[in-house]
């Protein structure tokens, strides 16, 4: 799915505009200067060995994070400027955890209406009509009444992202979606991933799902050590990379059994 | 001849059990049944305490360790938020209130508010009030440590998933980490109110009047009335565990129910 701009008008997308971010913990900078732009629709995925900062990319978006320097930019508003409303920013920008965190006192429904309510002000008809529509979007629609933990890893991911798609977001970041997942669960939430981008959602993706990668994202970004290495469409980056870093992480991620011959 | 690792297990054990049955044996040799009998297990004479110790002293315990346990919850709810605050004045207070008021004897404190008060004040505060008072602050100091290990139980991601919803930090803990909290701490929290139960019985210490006694200071006045030795306290102490022991079941299945309940 190359050129999804625009494919449905129920989505309002938004932008995302990184510049030269930076990031530290201690004297350990994981962040050495960053800047992305992720267009209105477009689909990008950060894909890189673990320990390359693009987790904590991701999280600097909606501020779980607070990046040292650099700008973000969400749709109409700047991220990292101090006076920022950041629960109005929040509520535009979905973000879907790779251990899910769905709140496992409430029932699926209330996962997905408890916000609606308490920041959107939604009465609890108007709330519950909101979830049930995207429990259905993600194929859910007849746990409603369960509680998180007796839904398997692959329901309660979907789940997640029915939560934060309750609040009509304009960006949505996920953040190694299918990592903590049983192998034959990740097919359902990578299929709803891709039925969300194919209508229009703006998503930057941490993933390691290559197969997703090419076949969904619009843009692949390789980052390794806190830079960005290279980036381009999927065919070039995944296909044809052309910085042997990139070709070195590609080859054991795509063949994990290959062994080095070493000779002594 | 060498025995094997299993059979020394085996007579280990009947050893163990020989020498408790020895011991509970040579104690109940030991006593004297007779002036025991007489002073102790002297039902005939202990009519009187009843219906009272239903309609003041149990009633009066409860309403006590209720009042105290209000005071102690909320208490204990802000001393931990405080506790945990980024804000270091607030830690600071926090951690200075909750050594002191752990670390003093509850009897201390009794007497800090049944008679420092009047005298700092001039006014006479109400029974209830004192204990309200008095072993409400001592509780919330226990409840506050407490409740504070069970926020930090809470998982990060949940304040996380809830802050990138958009709930600022005050909705996210009221809504989502706090519930979770209390759902932790249930066990902890009644064993918190069995002892307050039992601190209750420190108001002796106040002047109080035959309808404001609660069950120790009923036994105790029973004793001085009704001539049956000291049987009305072990009267007493049986009717704390009417209130303890199902407490404990009740912690007890808490415990053992798993994470999720319906409500």
């Amino acid at each position: 799915m190359n050129n999804s701009t625009g494919s449905t008008a129920a989505v309002r997308a938004a932008g995302v505009d990184i510049k030269d971010l930076r990031k530290s913990y201690g004297n350990n900078e994981v962040l050495k200067g960053i800047s992305l732009t992720v267009e209105p629709g477009q689909v990008v995925c950060l894909i890189g060995p673990s320990g390359s900062g693009k987790s904590t990319l991701l999280r600097c978006v909606n501020l779980l994070e607070h990046p040292n320097a650099g700008t973000i930019n969400v749709g109409k508003f700047e991220a990292t400027d101090p006076d920022v409303d950041l629960n109005r920013m929040r509520q535009s920008v979905g973000m879907v955890f790779q251990h899910f965190n769905l709140f496992p006192h409430l029932s699926v429904l209330d996962n997905c209406t408890i916000s609606q309510m308490k920041v959107l002000k939604r009465s609890k008809s108007e709330a519950a009509e909101v979830a049930r529509r995207n429990l259905e979007r993600v194929g859910l629609g007849h746990l409603s009444d369960r509680f998180p933990d007796q839904l398997s890893g692959g329901q309660q991911q979907r789940v997640a992202i029915a939560r934060a798609l309750s609040m009509d977001p304009q960006l949505m970041l996920f953040d190694e979606p299918t990592s903590a997942l049983d192998p034959e669960t990740v097919g359902d939430v990578l299929a709803v991933m891709r039925k969300l981008a194919q209508e229009g959602m703006t998503m930057l993706v941490v993933t390691h799902e290559m197969g997703f990668a090419r076949e969904v994202a619009d843009r692949v970004v390789f980052m390794d050590a806190g830079v960005v290495v290279e980036e381009g469409p999927a065919e070039h980056v995944i296909s044809a990379p052309s910085q042997p870093r990139t070709k070195e992480f590609l080859r054991r991620v795509l063949d994990p059994t290959h062994i080095d011959v070493v000779e002594d | 001849m060498a025995m094997t690792a299993r059979q020394r297990a085996k007579v280990s054990l009947y050893v163990q059990a020989g020498i408790f049955v020895v011991a509970v044996a040579a104690v109940i040799l030991a006593v004297d049944w007779k002036t025991v009998g007489n002073s102790v297990f002297n039902f005939a004479k202990i009519g009187p305490m009843f219906p009272d110790i239903f309609l003041i002293g149990l009633k009066n315990t409860l309403i006590y360790t209720a009042l105290a346990f209000v005071v102690g919850l909320s208490g204990g709810l802000l001393l931990a938020l405080m506790k945990l605050s980024s804000f270091p004045l607030y830690r600071w207070i926090a951690t200075g209130y909750i050594e002191f008021f752990r670390g003093v004897p509850a009897l201390l404190v009794f007497i800090a508010f049944g008679y420092g008060v009047p005298l700092a004040f001039g006014v006479q505060w109400d029974v209830n009030i004192v204990v309200m008072v008095s072993l409400g602050m001592v509780a919330s100091a226990y409840i506050a440590e407490t409740l504070r290990a069970g926020l930090q139980a809470v998982p990060r991601g949940q304040m996380e998933a809830a802050r990138s919803l958009g709930m600022p930090h005050w909705r996210a803990m009221v809504s989502i980490v706090i519930p979770q909290a209390f759902k932790i701490v249930l066990p902890p929290l009644t064993n918190e109110i069995i002892l307050l139960t039992k601190d209750s019985s420190l108001i002796y210490v106040l002047g109080l009047t035959a309808s404001q006694y609660e069950l120790t200071k009923f036994g105790r006045d029973g004793i001085s009335s009704l001539g049956a030795g000291l049987t009305p306290l072990l009267v007493a102490g049986a009717f704390y565990l009417v209130i303890t022991i199902p407490l404990s079941l009740l912690a007890r299945k808490f415990e053992s129910r798993s994470a999720r309940t319906k409500r």
